[in-house]
């Protein structure tokens, strides 16, 4: 254990639970845009599958990191625009339906991945850049300022939105339509379109998160996201549909999976250990869900369709 | 001519869900109309296949039967592959502590524990969600990836085969379960065995349940409104417990099934949920759905859904199409299904009791 507590191996800790952190913090962002409006997508895991398997196919056919990640972001614009048909136009129960989401990304990510690639190949990660100066800083920066663009991005995107969903017009009215459409509709706030662009905006994120994930890994497999999804769903209630409250889990389960990894790899726990750690963000996330429960409060037409 | 209607979407969702199969069939450059036939004559071309599609739904039926339940009592249950996992490892570990007993008591034994693991891994959302507002779908979900993590470490551990050690190729199964164990099979030259008339027994035991005992009663008057049921005196907390308590047993049910209806007669994992599943705790949600989420209509529902997974092994042997694609032909018939009126209309019901049941 006291290998752990040194400065490289707490600094080295640190800066793989910030990456670590960045498909979660994606994905939860996105999911809570959603939300704020009334929209429960349960399907990011799939559009999450779905775009991390496009991103990677686009990386072995291309080598081209930009386009991959656009490749991504295109997906969840696509899944997206399918969800906000599904949830808006024939307002389909949102729970199951992100369900269907979900099957769909998982299956159809495996067929084209074993049609189409085959076997696991290796394609380049996504590059680290440091901010200048503040990647000078001893140790923090290394921790802290020496990352790839995504994860910048990601966390950039948190105070963005946060101001977005408090003082626009659009964000006001994505909290309107999510906590009382019939108010927001007699204001003469379209409902449906309101909502359509949160879940846009809110697939978007999750198919970021995707090639965020498959370009960190450099790899891909099947079912490469392990519910991640479904945990960044759960996020948002974890953190109070705010998105500091979603950074601040999103980085707590970073680096409880940075700490798990890194004491493996010092054999500080056996290896077996590794399969009753992976079990720490899901139970991580039950304990926060009792512990909330009844202390925060989800938009109020959360998963309620709306007609007039 | 409205029930016309009705019983049409859930034939209009497969068709259209067949339409997109197809489709993917053209984007990955394989003849669609060859894909059909190789996976209708996969799934029911000869009494072999069959029988490998009636137990292929087998565990479909059981989750699916569950899932009604859980949603007539107004709560979901996503949980079904945690909860095939619970029973799957309940019954093995029973099954490993005896040497040998006669299969007329064993047999029995390990479906109780599969059932009993099932149970409890159901009913502490169930709980969590009656005593504590944590929402179940969420939790279900969450069960999932610890059920599969606790049956990675069991099976790459403590329940590790020992010659597996021994030799050290350290696959991660179990030791080889006793022969009297197994369930018989009950159509010699063919694998059919006692888990598929078990299941078809379950889901008409759910259908007597809901609608014919005091219990099912409580369960369903929790579904149409959990504040009339407290009106008239029903504990609706410890119904939704019961509720997703039974849910959870019939896929633990499924789980040893799926254990001691095996070839290799013992539990083994790659590491994923599906792995052992083969997604039956997702695939059942589908049946249940497609069957209007009654279940007896389950029954047929899971069959045609058995089916699809075996007729897409066929399509894999003989077009080089992955099976998965069964996989995503499932996620559209969901959307489909739940977007159609009529399921979508008693869907709504149920999700009113049950924001009903958060408020209070």
């Amino acid at each position: 254990m006291r290998d752990f507590f040194t400065l490289s191996v707490i600094v080295a800790t640190v800066a793989s639970g910030i990456r670590l952190a960045t498909p979660y913090l994606l994905a939860g962002l996105g999911e809570t845009v959603g939300q704020k409006s009334g929209v429960l997508n349960l399907g990011v895991d799939g559009v999450m599958q779905l775009s991390a398997f496009f991103a990677y196919w686009t990386m072995l056919e291309r080598g081209s990191l930009i386009l991959a990640t656009l490749v991504g972001i295109g997906v969840g614009l696509v899944m997206g625009a399918i969800y906000a048909f599904v949830t808006v136009v024939l307002q389909a129960q949102q729970g199951i339906s992100g369900i269907g989401i979900f099957l769909f990304g998982l299956g159809f990510s495996d067929l084209m991945f074993r049609r189409q690639v085959g076997s696991p190949r290796p394609v380049p990660q996504l590059p680290e850049y440091g901010i200048p100066f503040l990647a000078d800083i001893p140790n923090v920066g290394d921790a802290l300022f020496q990352h790839n663009l995504l994860t910048y991005f990601a966390f950039a995107a948190v105070p963005v939105l946060a101001l977005m969903l408090r003082s626009t017009t659009f964000g006001m009215n994505v909290r309107a339509v999510g906590e009382n459409p019939q108010a927001a509709d007699s204001l003469g706030v379209s409902v449906g379109w309101t909502r359509a662009f949160a879940i846009l905006i809110g697939n978007t994120f999750a198919g970021l998160a995707g090639a965020a994930l498959v370009l960190e890994l450099g790899i891909f497999q099947p079912n490469l996201t392990a519910g991640l999804g479904f945990i960044a769903v759960a996020l948002v209630y974890f953190g109070a549909w705010r998105p500091v409250g979603i950074m601040s889990g999103a980085l707590l389960y970073g680096l409880v999976a940075a700490s798990v990894l890194q004491m493996k790899a010092l054999q500080i726990i056996p290896r077996s250990a590794s399969d009753i750690a992976a079990m720490a963000p899901a139970i991580l996330t039950i304990l926060a869900l009792i512990v909330l429960a009844g202390r925060v409060s989800a938009p109020a037409a959360l998963t309620r369709p709306f007609s007039r | 001519m409205k029930r016309l209607v009705g019983a049409s979407i859930p034939l209009m969702a497969a068709f259209v869900a067949f339409l997109f199969g197809a489709i993917m069939l053209l984007a990955i450059g394989a003849n669609p109309w060859e894909g059909l036939q190789a996976l209708v004559s996969g799934a029911f071309g000869s009494g072999d296949r069959i029988a490998a599609t009636a137990i292929k739904a087998t565990p479909l039926i059981l989750v699916g039967a569950g899932i009604t339940i859980a949603f007539r009592a107004s709560v979901v249950n996503i949980g079904g592959e945690g909860q095939i996992i619970a029973g799957a490892l309940a019954s093995t570990a029973v099954g490993l502590s005896f040497d040998t007993l006669p299969a007329l008591l064993f047999v029995p034994l390990l479906l109780l524990s599969g059932v009993i693991g099932g149970a409890i891994v159901g009913a502490i959302p169930g709980a969590l969600k009656a005593y504590a507002s944590v929402n179940e779908i969420l939790s279900t979900i969450m069960l999932n990836i610890v059920m599969v993590q606790l049956m990675n470490y069991l099976l790459r551990g403590p329940l590790i085969d020992p010659l597996e050690v021994e030799a050290g190729t350290r696959i991660p199964q179990t030791e080889r379960l006793p022969d009297a164990a197994a369930l018989p099979v009950i159509i010699p030259g063919t694998r059919m065995h006692l888990g598929f008339p078990i299941a078809v027994l379950a889901a008409i035991g759910a259908y007597y349940l809901l609608w014919r005992t005091p219990l099912g009663f409580r369960l369903r008057a929790v579904g149409h409104s959990p504040n009339a049921a407290r009106a008239a005196g029903i504990d609706v907390k410890r119904n939704i417990t019961y509720a997703l308590g039974i849910s959870g047993s019939l896929g633990g049910l499924a789980g040893a099934i799926l254990v001691y209806g095996s070839e290799g007669q013992r539990m083994v994992t790659d590491g994923s949920a599906a792995g052992f599943t083969g997604s039956a705790g997702f695939n059942g949600i589908v049946a249940a759905l497609f069957g209007g989420l009654h279940p007896l209509w389950t029954i047929p529902s899971s069959f045609l859904f058995g089916g699809l997974l075996t007729g897409a092994t066929n399509m894999q042997r003989a077009l080089q199409v992955p099976a998965p694609i069964a996989v995503a032909i499932n996620g559209i018939v969901v959307v489909f299904v739940v977007s159609s009126g009529k399921v979508r209309t008693r869907l709504d019901r149920f999700m009113d009791a049950r924001s009903e049941l958060n408020e209070s």
